[in-house]
């Protein structure tokens, strides 16, 4: 059976990761998605070598020949896609990006609103060059509105949209959560956007305008939190690893540096079951801990019995204890214990994929799973460039000619340009 | 103007919060949505659930869940119960069921049983760790979810236990990939393909919304551990102390640390070699902190977010919910949306996640237990009035 986007041409003129991802979740269920990409897009020709030490980004923390093609950052988000160099500054550029614009069904970008504009690429002016286009804008805080202009990045809209405040130690202040959370989800969420569109298309004839402002879709993960404000008045409360119901429920050293377990009882009798596997079944049956509420109200000594146990054990090991006594419990998994997880290895969750300057990598796979067109994993991230002839030559049919002139007056290459200084090492 | 999922009809199985998220998406954007609950009711709608003059008032996390969405009642249990889902699933466009694995093929309502007599059926499975796999039958929770799809390792404190994300993010993001997946199986059935099981993992989904933690290992050996509020490569990326609150400030290119080192009239840093380059700031943010702080003590949120903003630097004020609530970019553009409900009353809810010009999404009230359970079993089983009766009689629905 085909793929279910075969035949879908996407635009992919995202930055950063929301975006990016996004595409790719289109990519993998075999939408043909093109990065639309400037010169300088990834960083310059050279960088220094602390940074490639420093950053993690390089295979071995070596820069190599061509660091723009072989940053682990760029290339994770940009499997199963082609890449296109195109300067949308210059008004050549802008032709050619219309003239794609016109064989394509989807436009993605997550510039700030006024880039588009300036370009002279927004949706008011596409849809005259496709008439059914479907586009979908992805900027902090939308297309309209006082702070339209306003920059912003997944790690200031995380606080801003209060989930900073919905977490942390409960003897201190806000915390974030370590990653730029609006981001993957603002980029899960526009994939589903562009697929709704592409559907209202199927139906109605009809392209449109998706705008999807990145701390809206942040305060929807969370919204249960401001009905909650409403209905009772009062800030909720700063759990730390606790809950409102559940008792225990927290995080446990164990044996080794920085190791840690979770582990949540959701009832009496798991309670009761806990209270064996810890060595302590007289627990069980001692009043203070009979109820959630009373064992919350005994947090210290409750949570003092599980510490008593876990530090002594291997985290992985207690969790498989704990799971044959039907209790929820889950190490907590650093990049190596993820990347070597048995579940997620076990289910093939990390497709390997070659690269001709990064070399062959596990990388995150795809969490939908669908029975009969089933996500592909076809190729790896795209050289910069690499598809410059193929579709300005091949799906435009620029002429030998013009094709040279592209490159020559600077409006596509295959290399980024030079930085204007490097960094002493 | 129409919606984008006008004239589709969802059957919502879901007891969690994976499914129940997805169905909320779908009901949003337009399709009929009916939520089947046992005679109990969905365990969510007891979360935080009050009651006062003798009337219940439903919790937040239930309302907001399940706006826009229709509920019966039906005891999925008993085989008429089975036999009444298989007729509702007949004239379906997707289930949503998110029981764990087996459950539904116990009770001969999986995927394979529904599709039998309905080959376009979409058939949506959300689980913890999905159906295979060693940790198919392991129990989860939220917190073991962070932990295990590798979040919790990356937050909190250095030096402290690690941290659990807020509300129920395992969840949502599955249910989020759950509404790609199954719009993604909508297209592909169009063109006579028949209908496809989706299934979608929560550990999964944690784990494919990493940043960078799993490729900076396979790359280069780095795991990234969790540094309070600070932030990997970059500084300052942090939550600063200020007059009346709290900034969260995000440099990551070197001219917008060149400007905030300049509005914080501390220029002569940049030839300070110890803050030179992200990853030196980085090494040294102790330091850097230290000088910069007095700044932010003095000035208001308000005050530091429009002087960074104006020199483009990513800077914004860290909100409690009620300062969400009042936001004045989020009033502008009418985010919240007002919705009364009979046992609730009138709240702001947020509004649907993105806008769509020409098929908007609507933020309907979450439905009463059984409200709708007549119209759905006259319109959604074909069962004459006087069977309706009997099983009603019988105590089936």
């Amino acid at each position: 059976m085909a793929a279910a986007l075969e035949g879908i041409r996407v635009l992919d003129l995202t930055r950063v990761w929301s975006g990016p991802l996004a595409c790719r979740m289109l990519a993998d269920f075999g939408a043909e998605v093109i990065r639309v990409e400037d010169k300088a897009a990834r960083g310059p020709s050279r960088i220094p070598s602390a940074y490639a030490r420093g950053s993690g980004f390089y295979p071995d923390g070596e820069a190599g020949e061509r660091p723009w093609n072989r940053n682990g950052f760029l290339n994770k988000m940009n499997r199963n896609k082609l890449s296109l160099t195109v300067e949308l500054d210059t008004e050549a550029g802008a032709d050619v990006f219309r003239k794609l614009v016109a064989t394509s069904d989807v436009v993605v970008e997550n510039y700030s609103p006024r880039v588009m504009a300036n370009f002279g690429l927004d949706y008011e002016r596409l849809r005259q060059v496709k008439a059914d286009l479907i586009m979908i804008s992805m900027p902090g805080y939308g297309m309209t509105g006082p702070y339209r202009d306003r920059v912003a990045y997944g790690t200031t809209l995380e606080p801003e949209a209060g989930l900073s405040s919905l977490m942390g130690y409960p003897d201190r202040g806000p915390q974030r959560m370590g990653i730029a959370y609006p981001d993957p989800v603002a980029g899960i969420h526009a994939a589903g956007a562009v697929m709704l569109a592409l559907w209202h298309r199927r139906k109605t004839g009809r392209g449109q305008h998706i705008d999807l402002a990145q701390i809206e879709t942040a305060i929807g993960v969370v919204g249960e939190a401001f009905l909650e404000y409403q209905l009772t008045g009062e800030r909720p409360e700063r759990f730390g690893n606790g809950h409102a119901t559940m008792a225990p429920h927290g995080c446990y050293p164990c044996k080794g540096e920085d190791r840690w377990l979770t582990l949540a009882v959701r009832n009496d009798r798991e309670w009761q079951a806990l209270c064996g596997v810890i060595g302590r079944p007289e627990l069980a049956n001692d009043v203070r801990f009979s109820t959630a509420e009373e064992r919350r109200r005994h947090r210290d000594e409750t949570d003092g019995h599980i510490n008593a146990w876990t530090k002594d054990q291997d985290a992985a090991s207690a969790m498989r204890v704990l799971q044959a006594a039907g209790i929820p419990a889950g190490v907590v998994s650093d990049a190596q214990q993820l990347a070597t997880d048995e579940h997620l290895q076990a289910r093939e969750f990390f497709p390997r994929l070659s690269h001709p300057d990064a070399g062959t990598y596990p990388y995150p796979g795809q969490p939908i799973h669908l029975s009969a067109t089933p996500a592909t994993f076809r190729t790896d991230a795209p050289t910069l460039g690499e598809h410059n002839e193929m579709l300005l030559r091949g799906v435009l049919g620029l002429s030998a000619q013009e094709y040279e002139a592209l490159i020559e007056e600077g409006i596509i290459c295959d290399r980024p340009p030079a930085p204007p200084r490097l960094e002493q090492d | 103007m129409d919606s984008a999922l006008g004239g589709l009809r969802v059957l919502d199985l879901s007891q969690d919060v994976s499914g129940t998220y997805c169905g909320k998406l779908l009901a949003c954007y337009g399709a009929e949505v009916w939520k089947i609950e046992p005679p109990s009711g969905d365990p969510t709608r007891h979360i935080g659930a009050s009651t006062s003059d003798g009337r219940t008032k439903p919790g937040a996390l239930f309302l907001h869940l399940n706006t826009g969405k229709k509920s019966c009642t039906l005891n999925l249990d008993t085989e008429r119960g089975q036999e009444i889902l298989r007729r509702l699933a007949g004239g379906a466009d997707i289930v949503i069921e998110d029981a764990g694995p087996g459950v539904m093929e116990e009770r001969g309502l999986g995927y394979n049983d529904l599709s039998a007599a309905n080959a376009n059926l979409i058939y949506v499975s959300l689980s913890a760790f999905g159906s295979d796999g060693p940790y198919a039958g392991y129990q989860a929770t939220q917190l073991t979810l962070y932990a295990l799809g590798g979040y919790m390792y990356l937050t909190g404190d250095p030096d402290r236990e690690p941290l659990q994300g807020p509300g129920h993010q395992p969840a949502c993001l599955a249910g989020a990939h759950a509404l790609a997946g199954t719009v993604i199986a909508l297209w592909a059935r169009e063109p006579g393909a028949g209908g496809q099981h989706v299934e979608v993992s929560e550990m999964e989904s944690v784990a494919a919304a990493h940043q960078w933690t799993i490729t900076r290992y396979n790359f280069a050996g780095v795991i990234q551990r969790r540094m309070g509020n600070r932030y990997d490569l970059t500084h300052p990326n942090t939550l600063y102390p200020c007059r009346d609150g709290y900034v969260a400030i995000s440099v990551s290119t070197e001219k917008q640390a060149e400007s905030f080192l300049l509005l914080v009239g501390q220029a002569e840093l940049l030839e300070d070699k110890r803050f030179r380059g992200g990853l030196a700031r980085l090494a040294n943010a102790d330091a850097f902190d230290e000088i910069v702080a007095p700044w932010f003590a003095e000035r208001s949120k308000e005050e530091i977010v429009l002087l960074c903003q104006e020199l483009r630097v990513p800077c914004a004020p860290v909100a409690e919910v009620d300062d969400v609530l009042e936001h004045e970019q989020l009033i502008a553009r009418g985010f919240w949306r007002e919705v009364d409900h009979p046992e609730a009353g009138r709240l702001r809810y947020p509004g649907p996640p993105f806008r769509m010009s020409d098929s908007p999404g609507q933020i309907g009230r979450a439905p009463l237990l059984g409200e709708h359970s007549a119209e759905i079993y006259e319109d959604g089983t074909g069962y004459s009035s006087d069977e309706l009766a009997r099983l009603r009689e019988e105590g089936v629905i």
